[in-house]
Order: C-alpha cells, then structure tokens, then sequence
C-alpha cells in the first residue's frame, strides 16, 4: 500500500503553482514568433487642483493597447467614496482593480463608524497595497477629495511613493500638462477658473502625447456634493460613418438550395394542468 | 502601515517555507499530481513576490507582535497569541470549509478586502484533498 499524503493546505490569495511554467513559456515565447500580450495601458493624461471651494480632476478618455487604441471613451476617474475621486494612469486594470478594492475597504469603515472615510486614509491603504506588492501592480493615482479637514489632493506611485500638492499631472501626457499647470495655477482660485485651467492641462496632454486623446472628463468635488462632468468637451476629430454598414437581404447571392425536413415523432406526451386561481 | 518597525524584523531571516514537492508514492517525485521537477524550481523563487507574499503575514505578526511587546510589556502579545491559538482550533474536519470567524474578527480581516479574500477560493479549487488521508494527518496517525 503506497503513501500518498495527499495533505494539502488550502489558502487563498495568489497561488504560485504556475510561476515557473510562466517563466519557462516566456523564455519560448521570446526566442518563437509570438508574444505574450500586452496589457491594456492607458497612457494618458491626468491632472488635478485644489481651489477655494474644493478639488478638481480631469483626465482624458483613450485606452492603448500596444500602438492601437482600444477604447475611446475609457474613465478614468474612478468613484472611491462620495466625497473621493480618484484618475488612475498606468496599467488599465491594474487601476481598476486598486480602485475597486480601496472603495469597497472605504465602504466598509463608512459602514462601521458611519462617517465618510478621509483623504489620508484611502492614502495609507493605498500606500500599503501598492507597496506590499514592489510595483508589480502598475498603477499611477491621484486622489483628490473633500473631508472634515479640507480640500486634498495626493498623488501615490505605483512602489508606493505619495506626495501632497495642491496641483499635479500624472501619466504619460504629465510634462505637456504640468507646464501649463505650473504657469498659471494660483492658491484658492475659483471654480470656473480652476476647471478652465485643468481643461487646458488635459488639453495640451492631448495635443502632445500620442497616448493621450478623445474627449475630456472633468470632476469637481465640494462640500455639496460631486459634480462629474463627463464628458466635459469632446475632441473635434469624431468619426463620421459615410454611410449605413448595414447588408440588406439579397446581397450575398444563393447559388443552391437544399432542404431536409426532420422526421420527429411524438414518443410521450404528458399534460400539466396549470393553476390558474 | 505595514512598514512599522520593520528595522528591528530585518536581522531575523525570513522563512524558506513549502518550495519542496510531493513525495508520492515509494518516496519517488509525483509526477502526476505536481508535475515535472527541477532542482532550480525547489532552490529558486519562480517570481520576485513568491517569498515576500507567502510569509507576508507571518512577518506581519511578527513585527506587530514585536511592537506590542516593545510598547505594552511582554504580556500584550501573549495574551494576544494565547486568543489566537484558542480561536484557530475552532474549525471542522480538515477537508471540510471552515469559516473561521472568530479568527477572522480577532485578526481584525472582517474588516477589509483584499485579494486573499478574491482570489484561490479553495471551493473552486481544482485538487481535493482524499478525506482520509487529511484526517490521519491531523490525527497524528500517519
């Protein structure tokens, strides 16, 4: 009788069982023809102010996949509580995910203490996740909101790194953007000049960056509530359909014809009465 | 933060824990329930997180638990690991899904999500564990 302790540990989490086969496949991959596919990066343009009455955030809306874009009217700003909005540049999902997870811990405190979370908080966990995970999770944040203690805006890299500014670009489009930031940004603006100001920023990201493009979002968070504008201005260069694409009955030709009807015979037929009181 | 006190954890070496495979049948590799084996899979991390999230939570405790004691007094992490070891006995039998409630609200994880909550649900897992086999391991019998 052979021994066979099939004693096995269940945990959740991440399972390392195909970590060297993804090493070995990847060193195949590379010397064949194919390649493993690259993630959907968004490649963008982010940025964001504090102004008198609260914090603005803008970014564009293309998704990139390699040199093609793949989707053109992507958000990125992602809701985390109600008084917290957050643009997220890097890897697509990465963001997504992050995201996703942090509102759902933010909800969670909401819930148990039963006020809406602070800026700092969504900070520090934030912080925690991305460092914890060495920069493997590709996410490039800024969060903005408003909170007992005021108008926030932080940045958080993907190793973890944060910053706290009351202006800021983030993304592959950041330069183009931060310089037009950086020339005309004052401290407590107002509002519709803070949100001409992020429109110019996204905008000059768009004219600059390859990566960045299509329409501009706009997120104007205050002590009243969230106002997310979307989209705030659409890009001039939309397509036209020339015309209908549609393929009316007729326009593939039938050369032959054949039909063959299917012999069903009834082999049992039961009858339920239905209750109709 | 998970940071704290991590100056004081980086002289204790982290773990080299589970890396070896299943011993199968005749103490000869099995091939069909672990694949192929190489010495280099055994020695060597096939991805730059392996260790670190493995023996993340040990470490966590471990320096939290370092902390506390540095803090409170020798008596704070005791009395802490002591309600640790109480709650973790409360499961079913080994191959069976437990809950670990008790555990999970002490250690605080009923509060928050992450991928371990996501992630690997071992209902869904592929392989079973032979029911007997779990049962003589736990027993001491094997």
């Amino acid at each position: 009788m052979s021994l066979t302790p099939l004693v096995y540990s269940q945990w959740m989490g991440c399972s390392w069982d195909f970590g060297s086969i993804n090493v070995a496949l990847e060193g195949l991959l590379e010397g064949g023809q194919t390649k493993t596919p690259k993630p959907m990066k968004t490649g963008t343009t982010i940025a964001g102010l504090v102004c008198k009455e609260g914090v603005v955030l803008g970014a564009d809306t293309r998704a990139t996949s390699g040199e093609v874009v793949a989707d053109k009217m992507c958000a990125k700003i992602h809701y985390i509580s109600p008084n917290i909005y957050c643009c997220g540049a890097g890897t697509a999902a990465d963001t997504e995910k992050t995201t996703d997870l942090l509102s759902s811990n933010l909800t969670i405190f909401s819930m148990n203490s039963g006020r809406n979370p602070r800026v700092v908080m969504a900070v520090n966990i934030l912080q925690d996740m991305l460092f914890r995970y060495r920069g493997q999770i590709g996410a490039s944040l800024i969060l903005g909101g408003v909170d007992c203690s005021g108008n926030h805006l932080y940045t958080v890299g993907p190793y973890g790194s944060i910053d706290n500014v009351p202006y800021l670009a983030m993304g592959s489009g950041d330069l183009a953007a931060l310089g037009i930031l950086e020339d005309r940004f004052k401290p407590n603006m107002e509002m519709e000049e803070a949100k001409e100001l992020v429109r110019d920023a996204i905008h000059s990201g768009i004219m600059s960056d390859l990566g960045s493009g299509n329409n501009i979002d706009i997120c104007v968070i205050t002590k009243q509530g969230v106002d997310y504008i979307r989209p705030y201005q659409e890009s001039e260069y939309k397509d036209k359909r020339q015309k209908r694409y549609k393929y009316g009955p007729g326009t593939t030709s039938i050369l032959t014809e054949k039909i063959v009807p299917l012999e069903l015979e009834v082999v049992q037929e039961t009858v339920q009465q239905m209750d109709t009181a | 933060m998970n940071t704290r006190g991590l100056r004081s954890q980086l002289k204790d070496s982290v773990p080299v824990t589970g890396m070896g495979q299943q011993v199968g049948a005749y103490g000869v590799q099995d091939t069909l329930r672990s694949g192929f084996s190489s010495v280099k899979n055994e020695l060597l991390p096939s991805h730059a997180l392996e260790l670190s999230e493995k023996n993340f939570q040990l470490n966590q405790d471990k320096m939290n638990f370092s902390n506390l004691r540095n803090i409170q007094g020798l008596h704070a992490p005791l009395k802490l690991q002591m309600e640790y070891r109480a709650a973790r006995q409360i499961q079913r039998l080994p191959f069976l899904q437990s809950s670990h409630l008790a555990l999970d609200t002490l250690k605080g994880n009923d509060e928050s999500i992450s991928f371990e909550d996501i992630l690997n649900d071992p209902s869904q897992s592929e392989m079973v564990g032979e029911p007997h086999v779990m049962m003589e391991y736990k027993l001491g019998l094997m």
